[in-house]
C-alpha cells in the first residue's frame, strides 16, 4: 500500500481519537472551575458534590487526553518528517510555547487539583483548578494557531534550504487569517460538547429520579449553556465559512458540492451524491440561490465552481460534503434542544418533562460527533496540501517503508480500541451512577493527615420544586 | 571551540529537558518495572500513590524534549524520528498503557491485575525503547540530503540492545530508591533490598556501555582517551566510583534520601559522559547542532519566552512536589 495513504490514515486515526478527549476536558475544566467558584461563594454542598462527581470523570478523560496527545507530538516527526524539517522553524516555536505555557501549567497543578484538596486548603485548591482550566484554553490557542497557519499560511519566507522561516514579525504567523475564527469555533465547540454531555448525564438521572438535587442542578446549568452557546456556534460557523471562502475557496466549494460555476447565484445543495470522477452531484436536492445567500449574503452573487481548479488540486468532495452536513445538522439539532429547554423552563417544567430529558440523553454524545465531523471537513478540505497552497501532502511524508507503517497503524488501532474502549466504559460506568449527596473524593487520595475537609457536604433537606 | 551562541543555549535547554525527563519519568517507569515484585495490595497502592500526583508533569518533559527539538533543531527531529520509527511507536504505545493504568486500576478493581500488568509492560516497553534509541543514535544513523537514508531496522544491534538494558536497569534503581524515600515499613524494606542489587547492576551496565562506546568509532575514542582531554574525561569515571561508594554506604546506613540523590548523581554523570561523546553533534557524527538549527529568528523568539517561563515552571513544579512531601500513607478507598 501507498506509504502516504498509510501515514495519513495513521495520523487521522490518532488525532481524531486525541481530539475527542481535549474537546471534553477543555469544557469540563471550565465547568469544574465554575462549580468550585459557586461552592466557595455560596457554600452550598450541592456544588461541592457536583465538583467531586465530575472531577473523577475529568481525571479519566484528562489522562486519556494526555497519553493520546503525547503520541501526536512525536507523530509529526515519525510520519511527516519532510513537513517537520520544512515547517519546523515556523510551527515548531508555536508548539514549544504550547508546552511551556500550557502543558506544564496543566500538569503542574493537576496533581493538586485531583489529590490535594486536604493538603492545601480551599483557596490554593481553587487556584489549582483555575490554572488547569486556563492551561486547557492556552493549549487550544497555540495548537489552533499552528493548525490555522497550515490552513492559511502567512508571514513566512522560504530560505535557501526550502524551509519556511519567519519573514519578520511573529504576529502575522500567530494571528494568521483563519486563526481567530477557528479558535472561537473550536472553543465554543468544546463548551457545547461538554454542556451536552453533562446535560445528557443529568437527564438520564432525572428520568430515574426527578428529585435528585445534583442532577437537577447540573441539568439546569447544562441547558442554560446549550441554549446560549448553540446559536453562537452557528453564527461563529457562518463567519468561519465566509472567511474560508476567501482563503480556501476550493474547500468551501467542496463542502457545498459546487462543481459548476454559478454566475447568477449558487443554489444550496441539501443532499446528493457527489461524484468526483464525473465532477457533478447526482440526485441533488437543492434550494435555488440559497447557497449564494449563505456564502455571500446576496442571493444573486456569482460563485466559482470546483472545475476552476485542476483535478489534482481539488479536495475529495464526497467526504467533505458529508462531514460538513453531519456537523451542521447536529448544530441545528443542538439549537433545537436549546430552544426546547427554554420553552420547558418558561413553563416551569424543566425538571419534569420526560421528553425533554429523553431528547437531552439522545443529544449527549452529539458534540463529539460534530467536533470530529468538523475536523474532517477542515483537514480533508485542505487536501491535497499540508501547508495550503505551498506544500503538497504527497511531498510531506517520511521516508518510511510500508510494512513499518502498516504494522504501526495496526498496533495503534488495536491498542486505542482496547485502551480507550475500556476508558470509555469506565466513564459510562461513572456517569451511570447518580451524584450522591456525599460524593466521595477520587478514591486514591494519597493523603495522611486528616486536614481541612472540603465541604461539609450538607445538602438542603429536600429540593424545592422550582429550578 | 565555538563561542557560546544561541544555538548552544538551545542545545543546553533541550539537554536539560531530556535529563529532567530521564530522571523524573525514570523513577515513575522504574516503579512500573518493580511493580510485580511488590506485594499485591498495600505495597502496590503505596507505590502508585507516591507517583500519581506527579507523573503527568514528569512526562511533560518528554513533550518538551520532542517539541523543543522540533522547534529549535527541526532537521534533527526530522532525521531521528524516522530513523528510530519502530522504537518511537513502541515507546508511545508503552506510555499509553502506563499512563492510563494510574486511573484505570482504581476504576476497575475486578481487572486490577490486568491494569497492573499493563502498567509494568508499558513501563518496560518505554524504558527499553528509550535505551535502545540512545544506542541507535550513538552508533550513528545514515543521512543523505538532510533526510534519513537507512532502513527501518537499522537501529537494531548488540550495542543498542546493551544500552536498552542498561537504561532499563538504571530506571529500576531510580524507582527503588524513590520508594525508599517515599514509603515505609514492608514496602521500604523490599525497595532497599532491590536497590542493593540494582545498584550493582547499574554500575556494571554503566561500565559496559562506557567500555563499548569508544569501540564504536575512533572519534569517541579520541575524545575520551587522547591527552589532554583524558585528564578531564577521567574525572567522570572517578566521580562515578565515588558516588557508587556513597550509594552503597548510604544504603547500609539506612539512609532514606541519600540513595536516591546518589542515583541522580550517577545519572548526571552518565549524561555528562554522553555530552562528551556527542557534542556538538545532535545526530552523532552526521549533523551538528548548527546544521540542524532553525533560523536565529525562530530560536530567539522561543528563547525570549523560555528564560521567563522555565524558571516559573520549575517553581510551581517544585511547589507541587512540596505539597506531596513526606511519606505516602495508605489511604482507605472510600468507594
Ligand atoms: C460542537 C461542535 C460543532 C458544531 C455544532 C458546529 N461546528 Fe463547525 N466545526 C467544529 C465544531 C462544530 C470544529 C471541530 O470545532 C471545527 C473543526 C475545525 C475548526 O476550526 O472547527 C469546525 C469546522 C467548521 C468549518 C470549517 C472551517 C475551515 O476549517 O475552514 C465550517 C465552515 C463550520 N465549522 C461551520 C459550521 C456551521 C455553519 C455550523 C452550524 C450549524 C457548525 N459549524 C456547527
Ligand atoms: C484534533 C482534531 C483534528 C482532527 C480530527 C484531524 C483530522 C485529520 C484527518 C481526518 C486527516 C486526514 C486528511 C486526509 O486524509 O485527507 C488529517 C491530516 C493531517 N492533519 Fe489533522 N486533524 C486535527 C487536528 C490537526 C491539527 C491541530 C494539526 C496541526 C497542528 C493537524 C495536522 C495534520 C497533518 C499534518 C495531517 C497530514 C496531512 C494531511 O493529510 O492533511 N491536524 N487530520
Ligand atoms: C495534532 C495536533 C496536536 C498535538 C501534537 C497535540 C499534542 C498534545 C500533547 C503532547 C498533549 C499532552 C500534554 C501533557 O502531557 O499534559 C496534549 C493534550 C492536550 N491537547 Fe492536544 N495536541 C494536538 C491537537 C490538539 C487540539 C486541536 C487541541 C484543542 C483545540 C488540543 C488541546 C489539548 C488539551 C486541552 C490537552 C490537555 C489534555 C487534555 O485536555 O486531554 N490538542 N496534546
Amino acid at each position: 500500500m501507498d506509504t502516504v495513504i498509510l501515514a495519513r490514515a495513521q495520523f487521522a486515526f490518532t488525532v481524531s481519537f486525541h481530539f475527542i478527549f481535549p474537546s471534553f476536558s477543555i469544557g469540563l475544566a471550565s465547568y469544574l472551575f465554575v462549580l468550585e467558584a459557586l461552592w466557595l461563594k455560596t457554600g452550598r454542598g450541592v456544588y461541592a458534590n457536583l465538583y467531586r462527581y465530575w472531577l473523577k470523570i475529568f481525571a479519566v478523560v484528562f489522562g486519556m487526553g494526555v497519553v493520546s496527545g503525547l503520541v501526536m507530538s512525536y507523530e509529526f516527526g515519525t510520519n511527516w518528517s519532510v513537513f517537520s524539517a520544512k515547517a519546523g522553524p515556523v510551527v515548531g516555536p508555536l508548539m514549544a510555547y504550547e508546552v511551556l505555557t500550557a502543558f506544564f501549567l496543566e500538569a503542574g497543578f493537576l496533581g493538586v487539583m485531583l489529590f490535594g484538596i486536604r493538603k492545601v486548603g480551599r483557596e490554593l485548591h481553587f487556584l489549582a483548578t483555575a490554572m488547569v482550566a486556563l492551561g486547557t484554553l492556552i493549549s487550544a490557542t497555540w495548537i489552533l494557531s499552528v493548525n490555522s497557519w497550515m490552513q492559511t499560511p502567512a508571514g513566512f519566507a522560504i530560505n535557501a534550504r526550502g524551509q519556511f522561516v519567519p519573514a519578520g514579525s511573529w504576529l502575522p504567523i500567530i494571528f494568521n487569517p483563519s486563526f481567530p475564527f477557528r479558535l472561537v469555533h473550536t472553543v465554543i465547540a468544546s463548551y457545547l460538547t461538554t454542556s451536552l454531555a453533562v446535560g445528557g448525564v443529568a437527564a438520564f438521572h432525572l428520568l430515574r429520579d426527578r428529585t435528585n438535587l445534583g442532577a437537577r442542578t447540573m441539568f439546569s446549568m447544562a441547558m442554560w449553556m446549550a441554549a446560549l452557546v448553540a446559536p453562537l456556534q452557528i453564527l461563529a460557523g457562518d463567519a468561519h465559512g465566509l472567511n474560508t471562502l476567501e482563503h480556501q475557496p476550493a474547500k468551501v466549494l467542496a463542502m457545498e458540492g459546487d462543481f459548476e460555476p454559478s454566475p447568477r447565484g449558487a443554489p444550496l445543495i441539501l443532499f446528493g451524491l457527489p461524484d468526483d470522477a464525473a465532477a457533478r452531484v447526482r440526485y441533488a436536492v437543492e434550494i435555488p440561490h440559497a447557497g449564494s445567500l449563505i456564502l455571500k449574503h446576496d442571493p444573486n452573487a456569482p460563485l466559482p465552481g470546483l472545475k476552476a481548479f485542476a483535478k489534482d488540486r481539488r479536495p475529495p468532495v464526497a467526504i467533505v460534503f458529508w462531514s460538513f452536513r453531519i456537523m451542521v445538522g447536529l448544530g441545528a439539532a443542538m439549537l433545537g434542544l436549546g430552544v426546547f429547554s427554554l420553552v420547558a423552563r418558561a413553563r416551569g417544567r424543566l425538571h419534569e418533562w420526560p421528553w425533554l430529558h429523553r431528547a437531552a440523553v439522545a443529544m449527549g454524545p452529539a458534540g463529539f460527533v460534530a467536533v470530529i465531523a468538523g475536523w474532517v471537513t477542515t483537514e480533508v478540505g485542505r487536501q491535497p496540501y499540508t501547508v495550503y497552497g505551498q506544500l503538497l501532502t504527497a511531498q510531506s511524508h517520511s521516508p518510511l517503508a510500508a510494512p513499518a507503517l502498516a504494522a504501526s497503524l495496526l498496533a495503534f488501532v488495536v491498542v486505542y480500541f482496547v485502551v480507550f474502549g475500556a476508558g470509555v466504559l469506565y466513564l459510562l460506568r461513572l456517569m451511570s451512577r447518580p451524584p450522591a449527596p456525599h460524593e466521595a473524593e477520587p478514591p486514591h487520595v494519597p493523603d495522611r493527615a486528616a486536614g481541612i475537609t472540603p465541604a461539609p457536604g450538607v445538602d438542603p433537606p429536600l429540593p424545592s420544586p422550582v429550578a | 571551540m565555538p563561542h557560546l551562541d544561541i544555538t548552544i543555549i538551545w542545545a543546553l535547554i533541550i539537554a536539560f529537558a531530556v535529563f529532567a525527563y530521564v530522571v523524573m519519568d525514570g523513577f515513575d517507569l522504574g516503579i512500573g518495572l518493580l511493580f510485580p515484585s511488590l506485594a499485591v495490595g498495600e505495597s502496590r497502592d503505596q507505590a502508585m500513590n507516591s507517583i500519581a500526583p506527579v507523573w503527568d508533569g514528569n512526562e511533560t518533559w518528554l513533550v518538551m524534549g520532542g517539541g523543543g527539538l522540533f522547534a529549535a533543531f527541526p532537521l534533527a527531529y526530522a532525521i531521528i524520528l524516522p530513523a528510530t520509527y519502530p522504537l518511537m511507536i513502541a515507546m508511545l504505545l508503552g506510555l499509553v498503557f502506563r499512563g492510563v493504568a494510574f486511573e484505570f486500576r482504581w476504576r476497575d478493581p475486578d481487572h486490577r491485575p490486568l491494569w497492573d500488568a499493563a502498567f509494568t509492560l508499558g513501563s518496560l516497553t518505554a524504558a527499553l525503547a528509550q535505551g535502545i534509541t540512545l544506542g541507535a543514535l550513538l552508533q550513528g544513523v545514515k543521512v543523505a540530503d538532510d533526510a534519513y537514508a537507512g532502513g527501518w531496522l537499522d537501529w537494531l544491534s548488540p550495542f543498542s540492545l546493551l544500552t536498552g538494558v542498561a537504561l532499563t536497569i538504571g530506571y529500576g534503581l531510580l524507582g527503588a530508591t524513590w520508594l525508599i524515600w517515599k514509603t515505609e515499613g514492608e514496602t521500604q524494606a523490599r525497595a532497599r533490598r532491590l536497590a542493593l542489587w540494582l545498584g550493582g547492576a547499574t554500575l556494571l551496565a554503566l561500565a559496559a556501555v562506557s567500555a563499548a562506546t569508544p569501540l564504536l568509532h575512533y572519534d569517541y575514542w579520541r575524545r575520551w582517551f587522547t591527552p589532554p582531554s583524558v585528564f578531564l574525561t577521567a574525572q567522570v569515571p572517578l566521580l562515578v566510583l565515588i558516588c557508587g561508594g556513597v550509594f552503597f554506604w548510604s544504603l547500609r546506613r539506612g539512609a532514606e534520601r541519600l540513595p536516591f540523590l546518589m542515583t541522580l548523581a550517577l545519572f548526571a554523570l552518565g549524561f555528562v559522559g554522553l555530552g562528551i561523546s556527542i557534542f556538538p553533534y545532535v545526530v552523532p557524527r552526521s549533523v551538528t547542532i548548527w546544521e540542524a538549527a532553525s533560523p536565529p529568528s525562530s530560536q530567539m523568539f522561543m528563547l525570549a519566552g523560555a528564560v521567563v517561563i522555565i524558571p516559573l515552571i520549575l517553581a510551581y513544579t517544585g511547589w507541587a512536589y512540596w505539597v506531596f512531601r513526606g511519606k505516602v500513607a495508605l489511604d482507605h478507598p472510600h468507594e
